[in-house]
């Protein structure tokens, strides 16, 4: 009911929001890392009853968090992570911020750390019309869910499908959902060729029978 | 004052008009007030103002925490006088503490001269001040009185308990001490014990003040303030409140006079500005008050878990907020404060406002503290009903 009633109300929400929103367990304790100005937050304390604390580095977007009273921690993602006790929260939100920081590996791990799962959103690199770019143009991709010029882009870590596929499985990591999205919604085949964005469901563990289907269409392409 | 003059002021907007200060008397002998170094003190004297109106519920009051030489003048103007409170742009209708929503309570802390009992007092034993025969106080102590004073108003739970600097750490302690009597806590600029830099700094400040042979062991009540000791050592704390970059937009290296005198004359205008600042708390401050309020926030130290600990949770909400450019309480303090809270599980919110104004900032960054501030108090009164109404 939350979720169609939310849905409903929100025609404008970001799809990545509307999978994320679905996912996260009404009343659990969310960390979201770069939280921006707080919207999926915003959603999730309101209709979901989420105990939500952000941690953003931008100014701006602390202040629009803090508008919308939320909590929020003026800090980078690294610092901002280390200092939580283990298990603190029953999800850790890393939404199109872990392509942003330098050592992925090392954010994705503490974030396993202070929370049973973990939510990875990112931009797919391998995306067809990255590939067209790169190999017929010889131009760096720009699409829309990596829009930004090499000059000016936030990025420092560029990533398929496939290649967070592998590092999961490198990492011992459980798969628990797979969700992949392009501009009008979801798809199933070939996300690493037709996928803009990615969204994982992670936790510990070198269980991935959990996650066999979406590794397979994840390796198709 | 004129009449005129005090109309103007009540029907400004953000202004709470013409204020009292109001005292309230407690610890009378034998029930003397404990304090931490063992000793006791009775009876006590706070000065207090108030502004806006307290509800019915008892539920809307907001203490409001001075710093080192502040008082309990913190918003409006007295009867006749024009000096408005040292946070004026922060209390008042529709300003960040509202006094259309909120009671806004500010006092004098124990130690200081500006009505409260401090070493300048009366001691009812000897008929004369206290000087050094004042016990020494701590931050701990000067909080304990203010739940005095808070008892005496009736009030259970402050809605919020908010200060920079010294008054940030009287923040601390309140939740430190009395966390059930807390709903939310605003420390800002401060940090949670003062590290040997911070002691360093006082101890030339006192150093300063006990080497002037005025000073006469602290008995100078007869005879005038320690004056030149007194003056270095507010120039000495007026440095540590301005940033490099605010130094040189608001001096640089301007003369007074056009031209070097090479005389040890005040050539340069930070030097005629910190000679200002110095003589004029001289007039307004208690030398001996000085000595005793930089060792109490030299002694202050909630580090170590001491804030919140595991074993004793509290749902006090907290907004901390620091400035990128204050160097004598800089942002990494305020995130050591962060991480007991991050810790003890504690719902808050941390920002670091980008201010070139140093220590300053606390007083003089308006826009900012006041969108954080109100916001803050919103969801803290509120709850989720906040987000519900979409503000």
């Amino acid at each position: 009911m939350e979720t169609e009633r939310w849905n409903l109300e929100s025609k404008d929400a970001r799809l990545d929001h509307q999978i994320i929103f679905d996912l996260i367990e009404p009343g659990s304790k969310v960390l979201d890392l770069g939280c921006g100005n707080g919207e999926l937050m915003y959603i999730l304390t309101r209709e979901k009853n989420v105990r939500a604390q952000g941690i953003e580095v931008d100014d701006t977007a602390v202040y629009e968090c803090v508008k919308k009273g939320l909590s929020v921690f003026h800090s980078d993602i690294e610092t901002g992570l280390v200092e939580y006790p283990d298990r603190s929260f029953d999800y850790v939100i890393l939404n199109q911020s872990m392509q942003e920081v330098k050592k992925a590996d090392f954010v994705i791990e503490e974030s396993l750390r202070v929370a049973g799962k973990i939510v990875v959103g990112f931009p797919n690199f391998a995306y067809i019309k990255s590939r067209v770019m790169l190999f017929f143009q010889g131009r760096s991709p720009i699409t829309p869910s990596l829009p930004y010029r090499w000059y000016d882009t936030p990025n420092v870590r560029f990533l398929s499908i496939s290649d967070f596929t592998d590092f999961s499985r490198e990492k011992h990591l459980r798969v628990l959902t797979a969700r992949y999205l392009d501009d009008n919604g979801e798809i199933r085949w070939l996300p690493n060729l037709r996928a803009l964005n990615a969204i994982f469901v992670l936790a510990k563990g070198n269980d991935t029978s959990a996650a066999a289907g979406a590794g397979e269409a994840a390796g198709i392409s | 004052m004129s009449i005129s003059e005090a109309q103007k002021l009540n029907t400004d907007q953000g202004s709470v008009g013409i204020v009292d200060t109001q005292y309230y008397t407690f610890a009378k002998p034998p029930n003397e007030l404990k304090l931490e170094c063992g000793k006791s003190l009775g009876p006590v004297t706070l000065a207090y103002e108030t502004y806006g109106r307290l509800n019915a519920d008892q539920s809307n009051a907001i203490l409001v925490c001075h710093a080192l030489s502040g008082d309990a003048h913190a918003a409006g103007v007295h009867e006749g006088e024009d000096n408005p409170g040292w946070w004026e742009d922060m209390i008042g209708p529709g300003k960040a503490f509202d006094t259309d929503r909120y009671f806004v309570i500010c006092s004098n802390v124990i130690g200081g001269c500006k009505g409260s009992t401090g070493p300048s007092s009366i001691n009812p034993k000897t008929g004369q001040s206290y000087a050094l025969d004042f016990p020494m106080i701590t931050v701990a102590d000067m909080v304990n009185a203010q739940r005095h004073l808070i008892d005496h108003l009736g009030i259970g739970k402050l809605l919020s308990v908010a200060g920079g600097s010294m008054g940030g750490m009287q923040v601390l302690q309140w939740v430190a001490s009395y966390p059930e009597r807390v709903r939310s806590a605003i420390p800002i600029a401060t940090a949670l014990k003062h590290s040997p830099q911070q002691i360093a700094f006082n101890e030339v400040v006192r150093q300063s003040i006990m080497a002037d042979p005025d000073w006469r062991q602290g008995n100078y009540y007869e005879y005038g303030q320690p004056a030149k000791g007194l003056a270095v050592a507010r120039m000495i704390g007026h440095i540590t409140f301005m940033s490099d970059q605010s130094m040189e937009e608001k001096f640089s290296r301007r003369l007074k006079n056009g031209d070097y005198s090479f005389k040890f004359g005040a050539d340069f205008e930070v030097e005629g500005y910190l000679r200002y600042r110095g003589d004029s708390f001289v007039k307004r401050f208690d030398a001996n008050s000085y000595l005793y309020i930089t060792k109490a926030i030299d002694y202050f130290d909630l580090s170590d878990r001491k804030l919140v600990s595991r074993d004793k949770p509290i749902d006090t909400r907290f907004l901390v907020i620091s400035f990128k450019s204050d160097w004598l309480y800089p942002c990494y303090q305020s995130q050591e404060i962060v991480r007991q809270l991050k810790a003890g599980f504690i719902e808050a919110t941390s920002c670091e406002v980008a201010s070139t104004y140093g220590h300053d900032a606390f007083l003089v960054e308006v826009e900012e503290q006041t969108h954080l501030i109100r916001h803050f108090l919103e969801k803290t009164t509120y709850g989720n009903g906040t987000l519900e109404s979409g503000i």
